[in-house]
């Protein structure tokens, strides 16, 4: 019944290479693939490294299990599981393929003991992830993906060159604690906070994500920034540096969430917030701040999932989710609005929901550590959240003004989806005690008492208070048909008007030295055909050449013989 | 997809959400939880960890400051950051055309 250690991404990758020459209908059994692997894994995995295949000189150490790879491999066999039964009504194959691939690597990925092994699927992440992106099939998503690829890829191969180069100062490719120091550990570095959306090297994300296919976005949410998290946990934990850099992740993005138009990119702006907590939860490095880290990640995937589920279910009926056309869809899309605003109340932390449980442990390790200052960005974060995604998404999709819009209710399985993620949202915010046991670290957390509860509930219905203010007064941007420049400006529009600055510039010189090239050929002399110096002429002239050449050859050897 | 975007039904019921005597309802609910909260912060005994967190009522005041913060630079930056939504086209429709002659 049960292969013992079987590395978990091999059903998926199986039923991948199976699923394209079955019968559409077939599609329904790729959602026993995440409930045996995940049970596999359950009754079969045990700790230690196991199946070491030897490639070239080196070996890859495919099934290495402790209790974070566990965990996270847990987290993505449920997450694969809600994406999937997410995904059934699509008829596209192309979509269940890509996403039985991108899930299959992320567990690759998260079990493999050694650098070569994490290279190989976090290109393999890349590779499988971008079809979900152009599966969309329009103009936007093609140029989307494309840059989404280079960015990935680009992480890939930073991680080769610094798995190699610290395979050359420690002759050791082991997947474990590196921390910040020699070159090749800021190359590993950077080729992880790519896929962790660091700041500057976040727009993939904003830009990708929204490009997806409604089902796509909901498969990439879970798995490539919560495989960098892991990566991140496993070899940079107690980095100093990553405490600043996640204490910025959760602010900048926030201000960008209130101000944008498409609802999946304010979804997007606000992983990279919530990948922020966990970044600095990294960075502080003590068993309760990593704890608090991965807890995070868990509950976000769950819940980020479930609202990328209802903004996917909107773009389906719909065929855009832009905040400044929506409203009122809370008549026809009762379920999803329900939905929704679990998601949200998760997100936003509200007592009872799985995001109070898992954040708090990240701020109360911050106070711990003596980070004051940073203390309050994360709950000026916090208290952003709630208004962004907590408010904005349900209120401008659902409610505010009546858009006249009448879709119907979302597709029976994206709301068996949604609902299996609110019950997960619902169930480990109140028994958090579930998910604290798959918690690799010692330490003990108690997030329910009465000063948490309290202030956290102060902090909400305070920034709710804001939000009614400001929309009565009117002060409230409202939502506008626009785009907004991140950083992705760089190469979508500085990179390319300078690119068309220069070859304007070279087609002119080509086209003046192409004119030179022809006036000089119409000055040379025009010899004809029967020209009478033919024959002795040129037999003169090679003659002489030849008695150059001769005397030349005559000097270079006596001078060389001197 | 655009077959679902059917126009509401002119004798279609206002719902609850259509009635400002509900929406005033939900919002006198709302004011009277928030002074509630604000009631019991000085009912309770809270831990404190942090100095800011010996300001009476410290988090309902900053998570309301906060937010207006936010929305006032966000709506700031929006001066210098917002263009039209066909921006990015006028660079990317002409990528493709690169068979110069």
């Amino acid at each position: 019944m049960w292969i013992e250690n079987l590395p978990p991404f091999i059903p998926f990758f199986v039923g991948a290479m199976l699923l394209p020459f079955l019968p559409n209908r077939a599609r329904y059994f790729a959602l026993l693939i995440p409930v045996w692997g995940g049970l596999n894994l359950f009754f079969g995995a045990s700790h230690g490294d196991w199946l070491n295949i030897p490639m070239l000189e080196f070996s890859v150490q495919l099934m290495h299990v402790d209790k974070l790879s566990l965990m996270f491999g847990y987290l993505f066999h449920i997450a694969a599981f809600i994406s999937i039964t997410y995904s059934l009504h699509v008829k596209d194959k192309l979509q269940q393929t890509a996403g039985l691939l991108y899930a299959g690597s992320a567990l690759g990925a998260v079990f493999c003991g050694d650098l070569i092994g994490l290279f190989i699927f976090w290109e393999l992440l890349a590779l499988t992830s971008v079809w979900l992106i152009w599966a969309r099939r329009t103009q936007k998503a093609n140029a989307a993906g494309i840059r989404y690829l280079i960015f990935q890829v680009f992480s890939g191969v930073l991680l080769l060159g610094g798995a190699l180069l610290h395979f050359n100062d420690t002759g050791s490719f082991e997947f474990t604690y590196i921390g910040l120091g020699s070159i090749a550990s800021w190359m590993i570095f950077f080729a992880l906070g790519i896929k962790c959306a660091f700041p500057f090297l976040h727009s993939w994300l904003t830009d990708g994500y929204p490009e997806a296919t409604p089902t796509g976005t909901v498969f990439l949410s879970a798995f490539t920034t919560k495989v960098a998290i892991f990566a991140l946990a496993k070899t940079f934990p107690g980095e100093q540096l990553l405490v600043y850099i996640g204490a910025a992740m959760t602010c900048f993005p926030i201000f960008y969430a209130v101000i944008e138009n498409d609802l999946r990119k304010v979804l997007a702006y606000s992983l990279i917030n919530q990948l922020g907590f966990m970044v600095c939860g990294i960075g502080i490095g003590t068993a309760l701040a990593l704890n608090g880290a991965v807890a995070h990640a868990f509950n976000d995937v769950i819940f980020k999932g479930l609202l990328f589920m209802t903004m996917g279910a909107v773009l389906h009926r719909v065929g855009h989710v832009l905040g400044s056309d929506l409203g009122g869809l809370h008549k026809t899309m009762p379920k999803t609005t329900v939905f929704c605003i679990v998601g949200a109340a998760s997100i936003s932390a509200f007592p009872l929901f799985s995001g109070f449980v898992s954040k708090s442990m990240v701020m109360a390790a911050m106070i711990e550590a003596g980070h004051e200052y940073l203390w309050l960005m994360l709950l000026f974060a916090s208290a952003g959240v709630f208004h962004h995604a907590g408010i904005k998404i349900p209120f401008f999709a659902f409610f505010a003004h009546d858009s006249g819009l009448r879709p119907k209710e979302a597709p029976i399985n994206m709301l068996a989806a949604m609902f299996i993620a609110s019950v997960l949202c619902i169930v480990i915010g109140s028994y958090p005690d579930l998910m604290y046991a798959l918690l690799p670290w010692e330490n003990e957390y108690v997030p329910y008492d009465i000063t948490h509860t309290l202030t956290q509930l102060q902090l909400l219905f305070f920034s709710a208070l804001a939000f009614v203010w400001l929309n009565n007064k009117g002060l409230y941007p409202p939502e506008l048909r626009s785009v907004n420049i991140d950083v992705e400006w760089f190469y979508r529009k500085m990179m390319p008007s300078i690119g068309h600055v220069f070859r304007t510039q070279l087609a002119s010189l080509r086209d003046a030295s192409q004119h030179k090239f022809m006036l000089f050929v119409d000055a040379l002399p025009k010899v004809s055909k029967s020209s009478a110096y033919s024959t002795a002429q040129l037999t003169k002239r090679m003659a002489a050449i030849l008695a150059i050449m001769l005397l030349l050859g005559y000097l270079s050897r006596s001078l060389s013989m001197a | 997809m655009s077959e679902s975007n059917q126009h509401p039904d002119p004798n279609e019921e206002p719902g609850f959400f259509d009635k400002p005597s509900n929406i005033t309802l939900i919002l006198r609910v709302f004011y009277v939880l928030c002074v509630l909260l604000v009631v019991l912060d000085f009912v309770v005994h809270r831990h404190i960890y942090t100095e800011f967190e010996e300001i009476p009522t410290f988090y309902a005041i900053y998570g309301f400051v906060a937010c207006v913060v936010l929305v006032v630079i966000a709506k700031w930056m929006r001066k210098f950051i917002m263009r039209d939504e066909q921006y990015y086209d006028a660079n990317e429709s002409e990528l493709p055309q690169d068979g110069d002659k």
